[in-house]
């Protein structure tokens, strides 16, 4: 480069970089020291986290990343994070396991720390259905009003979340089915629409009293063994009462006949798989101090 | 450096005028050595800084009782437990504006300080300047005054200069040590984490800060010292609108002391002023300036460079106080030949202040003093906002926050009133209908309650009262909260 000439800036006496805008010229300052010393340093520091640190992805043929000399892992850190969790509430966990439900709900201290557990596992596990809260949604029962479908006491709370409804691969799940009175043709479109006028009337809504009238004995043919004599429903079954203005599909003409035509069965998972036992203790209580707990 | 310097030349063709000489923009750091004065001011900052550090080391050993269960140190930051202690004062999270009404005390403080007398927190009792100043009499004791210190930089490096250098920054460092130590005293309980920290049993947190204060402590008192004044402190910036030609500042007397020049002992005192440019003034001072040329930003008024002047006066046989606090309204009017007006203590200013302190103070005292010791806090359910209960009528859920400030359970009566027809259940009670329900509350702390209230629906949105009574002393406090029902 020796033969290359060298502009220098007039005014400043520096050289330029060659590079001119306009009549701009970049002049070819140093870096500042203590930027360059912090880039050398950067350097260092990259070469010294490579060896001791993950560094460099699976990349093909090498099966996995490089683990560096330190072996560190985010995921068994998360592990053991976890693991001393679970370990600093093994006693408490254990008093809740030898508690019965209306112990824990009642003693402060247990019901304290019960409720903290249960919020934050209701959140991780059920909130994605029922909602923040328990607030339901169509299809997902509310949880913090006092209308239930099976059980709401705190034994039959914790007998659901043990095994689920419709849960397929549980025995004691809760079970029970309502026939698709249209789409297996066990019904004529008239009747279903004559039947949603009987429900609009034991609901207490707008209805074709004629309708209604038509289809009396058919209601007490085909509906009263679960739904009851007069549309009071049937826990024992999961039935819901028709009376009350609770609508787990919607209240609603459209809604109603839709449910007749098709049924609707819909499933809970049984989470005595998934949750240990404290859990699902602790779940019960939370679920029963929502709003409506029997 | 010079590489680092800007280049703001304005562009231009060649053939052009001569450039001007290339101006580094960059000015190298010059060593400050300051010579050790002698004198009353010298002697109160010794004072200050015995008193200052020892406050700081020392407090967080003072132990205070508190009864059972509660710590018993008397100035004590309690994080885990969301508590502040001080002596008979105890601040708990909800009392937080008292630490707000505690900074706006010392802010207007600061502001009356400084309208009287100009920078005396910067020059006496800032902690930059005591522990500048601590260092500086570590340097002087390994390495001799200004003097010594400049030849022993200047020098060869040698058995001597390495030992002193060494002796210096070890004993520098342990103070260092000993202040990030000292600090974290204040946030644990003292003994214990004093124990704790050198059996590796302290909290990762009292670590940190340790080693975090240490250093800052080495570099900003042993390092960087004026430059932390000069540059880093917004407070020379402040103190420039709050000070005025009223405040007294240490001062130059220009009128006595001009015209200024050395002067042998056969000279006579007429028709000069009494400055003999002994450069006394500059050798003493901390930030290395000149008093002579005026107030400037980098003066702490540290009031070294008046002992300094003194010291010189009465050698040479002149009245002292060339160099003094006073104010330059003083000084202009000494300068003009007339009388300079009295030194005046109340200035709207300084009376505004004044006022203004004594209020907020009457009222932290006021607040302190009739501080609740119940508070009950009422968070509505935010999800669902509301149900509606299979008898028509509308439930909305609460959390309610019972806190006890006294180190005795209580029992405590809560009644809920506001919407005709309600009734509540608090979750693990036997409560039914609207009578009030009395609930435990343990001792010094914060107790939870989930209730749930249902009324009739009605229209609009409805509020609730929530009033809480100490059955005992009947202190009550009282929350409303919004009843949500469909509209």
């Amino acid at each position: 480069m020796a033969d290359e000439i060298k502009d220098i800036d007039d005014h400043s006496g520096i050289e330029t970089t060659g590079h001119s805008w306009d009549g701009i010229k970049e002049l070819n300052n140093p870096l500042p020291r203590w930027w360059l010393y912090v880039w050398y340093g950067t350097i260092i520091w990259a070469v010294v986290y490579m060896v001791f640190m993950p560094a460099i992805p699976a990349l093909p043929g090498m099966g996995t990343n490089t683990t560096g000399l330190r072996n560190h892992s985010d995921r068994d850190l998360v592990a053991a994070a976890v693991a001393d969790l679970k370990a600093a509430r093994v006693e408490q966990s254990a008093t809740l396991l030898e508690a019965s439900l209306e112990e824990i709900e009642t003693d402060r201290g247990l019901q304290q720390f019960a409720l903290a557990m249960g919020e934050s596992l209701f959140g991780d596990n059920c909130a994605t259905c029922h909602g923040a809260g328990g607030r339901g949604a169509i299809g997902y029962p509310t949880l913090a009003d006092d209308v239930w479908l099976w059980d709401g006491t705190l034994d039959g709370i914790e007998y659901t979340l043990r095994h689920g409804i419709r849960h397929e691969g549980d025995l004691d799940t809760r079970f029970s089915l309502m026939p698709s009175f249209g789409r297996d043709n066990l019904l004529s479109t008239d009747e279903i629409d004559d039947l949603t006028d009987y429900v609009l009337r034991v609901s207490g809504q707008e209805h074709d009293g004629e309708a209604a009238d038509r289809v009396a004995d058919l209601y007490q043919q085909q509906c009263a063994s679960c739904h009851g004599v007069n549309g009071q429903g049937d826990r024992l079954q999961g039935a819901p009462n028709l009376t009350d203005q609770e609508w787990l599909f919607g209240g609603s003409r459209d809604a109603i006949y839709n449910t007749i035509y098709n049924a609707r069965n819909s499933h809970m998972p049984a989470w005595q798989d998934r949750l240990d036992d404290a859990s699902i203790k602790a779940l019960a209580v939370y679920v029963h101090t929502l709003g409506g707990g029997e | 450096m010079g590489q680092t310097t800007l280049n703001i030349h304005p562009s231009a063709g060649s053939g052009g005028p001569t450039p001007p000489p290339h101006k580094d923009l960059y000015a190298k750091r010059e060593q400050i050595y300051p010579k050790l004065a002698h004198g009353k001011f010298r002697l109160v900052k010794w004072v200050v800084m015995a008193v200052t550090l020892g406050v700081y080391y020392l407090l967080p050993w003072v132990r205070w009782d508190r009864g059972e269960g509660i710590p018993d140190q008397a100035v004590l930051a309690d994080f885990q437990s969301e508590k502040f202690y001080f002596f008979f004062i105890e601040i708990w999270p909800q009392d937080i504006h008292f630490l707000a009404g505690l900074l706006i005390l010392a802010a207007l403080g600061l502001f009356l300080v400084t309208s009287l007398l100009g920078r005396v927190w910067c020059g006496y009792t800032c902690p930059q300047t005591v522990w500048t100043d601590l260092y500086i009499w570590v340097e002087r004791a390994f390495e001799g005054d200004r003097a010594a210190r400049m030849r022993l930089d200047k020098g060869k490096w040698t058995f001597n200069k390495a030992w002193r250098k060494l002796g210096k920054h070890t004993i520098w460092l342990i103070i260092a040590f000993w202040t990030g130590g000292a600090f974290i005293l204040y946030w644990h309980d003292a003994p214990m984490v004093a124990q704790g920290w050198f059996t590796g049993e302290a909290p990762l947190s009292a670590y940190w800060f340790a080693g975090l204060l240490t250093l800052t402590t080495y570099f900003l008192a042993g390092w960087m010292r004026e430059q932390v004044c000069t540059y880093m402190c917004p407070w020379p910036r402040i103190q420039a609108a709050l000070t005025d030609e009223h405040a007294l500042n240490v001062t130059y007397r220009y009128d006595r002391g001009e015209p200024r020049g050395p002067k042998r002992k056969s000279e006579s005192w007429d028709e000069r002023g009494d400055c003999i440019d002994c450069d006394q003034c500059v050798q003493v001072c901390p930030v290395g300036i000149d008093i002579r040329n005026g107030s400037q930003l980098e003066c702490i008024h540290c009031a070294l460079c008046i002992d300094a002047c003194d010291q010189m006066m009465t050698k040479i046989g002149r009245p002292t106080g060339l160099i003094a606090y006073d104010t330059d309204v003083a000084v202009a009017a000494r300068a003009a030949h007339q009388t300079p007006p009295r030194y005046r203590i109340l200035r709207s200013r300084t009376v505004l202040y004044t006022v203004l302190i004594s209020a907020i103070g009457v009222l932290m005292i006021w607040g302190l003093a009739t501080k609740a010791t119940i508070e009950a806090n009422v968070l509505k359910d935010r999800s669902p906002p509301f149900v509606q209960l299979s008898d028509g009528n509308i439930q909305n859920g609460y959390t309610l926050k019972l806190v006890n400030k006294i180190s005795e359970p209580r029992t405590m009566q809560v009644s809920i009133t506001g919407i005709e027809g309600l009734s509540y259940s608090v979750i693990g009670m036997e409560h039914e209908g609207a009578e009030p329900i009395e609930l435990p509350v343990e001792a010094h702390g914060v107790d939870r309650y989930r209730i749930l209230i249902s009324a009739p629906a009605g229209a609009g949105q409805r509020q609730v009262t929530i009033t809480v009574k100490d059955t005992e002393t009947g202190e009550t406090d009282t929350n409303r909260a919004s009843f949500r029902g469909p509209n």
